[in-house]
């Protein structure tokens, strides 16, 4: 047999293996996540003193359309708003409202820019500290 | 023409300019610090992108708000009447002689600039009671932005509209929707 072909087969085949492993390998970013579940609930999470979902879900709006987000769609009987922030950078963010027992709602917000998550408490501190404002109402961490 | 040793100097660096500047904003991956914090500009903003509008319904002000969209030929990806929230978009042609010749300019010193072709625009307005005023007054806040796709493939340019023309624009077809559906024409 020709070398050649022989050589040729053979990167062939080696392209299509490790092509394959890297296929498999980014396919788990679906359940990829950097921290624990715990750890990201309690900065993506604030309890507020109101059982007015709605109050809440129009609040959380507001909020979002003062830093500029275009809300891409919200449900107010599933107490989802998500909206999109385009400004030299493409940041997107799903913010959920529900009940939390007979005196509170619970906000949570989760955010990415471009391909990553945002992972740092600290934007999300921002984002409540102006979301109190909207609501006059102080947020709780919950544990 | 030929090209002088300074010229082509001048070249070079303004290709490394160009390069230098695509691998910064490709790397620029992180959160920019004000993504999420209010400043005294967003206040100013806000009130760019709200009006008031008294003795009209929070339905029947959607409802006109709806119909602006469709005269600007924005179609309505998604509501929610609950919320008093519209989200449309559209895409345009984003062609500009002035760019276009700026682009021709640069080109002539060996410098390519990637031009817009074309856009989507991108609107979200919602409707809210205004604090503590009487039933029918309500606020209307509309957000603008847009996607620019260029003559590079895979080099778009994103903005959140800020113009306060486009706002104002809006508005005055807002008032004259609000008139003709208060006398259901």
């Amino acid at each position: 047999m020709n070398p050649r072909i022989v050589k040729l087969t053979v990167l062939v085949a080696a392209c299509a293996i490790f092509g394959g492993c890297a296929a498999t390998r980014s396919q788990k970013e679906v359940l990829a996540t950097d921290q624990s579940q715990v750890e990201q609930r309690a900065y993506q999470t604030r309890a507020f003193d109101t059982t007015d979902k709605e109050q809440t879900l129009r609040a959380v709006i507001a909020t979002l359309q003062d830093f500029g987000f275009i809300i891409d769609r919200a449900d107010a009987a599933l107490g989802v708003v998500s909206g999109t922030k385009l400004e030299g950078y493409r940041m997107r963010i799903t913010v959920t409202v529900r009940p939390r027992g007979t005196t509170q709602v619970l906000v949570r917000a989760n955010a990415q820019v471009q391909i990553k998550p945002v992972s740092d408490a600290k934007p999300y501190q921002n984002f409540f500290t102006a979301l109190e404002r909207s609501m006059f109402l102080k947020a709780h961490e919950v544990d | 023409m030929p090209i002088t040793p300074r010229g082509f100097e001048a070249m070079k660096a303004l290709r490394f300019g160009a390069f230098a500047l695509a691998i910064t904003a490709a790397g620029c991956n992180h959160l920019p610090e004000s993504a999420l914090l209010l400043n005294p500009a967003s206040i100013e903003q806000r009130q760019v992108e709200t009006r008031r509008f008294d003795g009209i319904s929070e339905p029947d002000l959607l409802a006109a708000c709806a119909a602006v969209l469709q005269d600007l030929g924005f179609s309505i990806d998604a509501s929610d009447s609950r919320l008093g929230l519209i989200t449309a978009s559209k895409e345009r042609n984003a062609r500009d002689a002035t760019q276009f010749f700026q682009g021709l300019a640069l080109a002539m010193i060996g410098v390519r600039k990637p031009l817009d072709t074309d856009q989507t625009i991108r609107a979200s307005v919602v409707v809210f009671p205004a604090l503590g005023e009487k039933q029918n007054n309500h606020l209307v806040r509309i957000t603008l932005q847009r996607v620019v796709r260029t003559t590079t493939p895979g080099f778009v340019r994103t903005e959140w509209l800020k113009d306060p023309e486009l706002y104002q624009g809006f508005f005055t077809k807002l008032s004259q929707s609000v008139f003709l559906e208060g006398h259901k024409i």
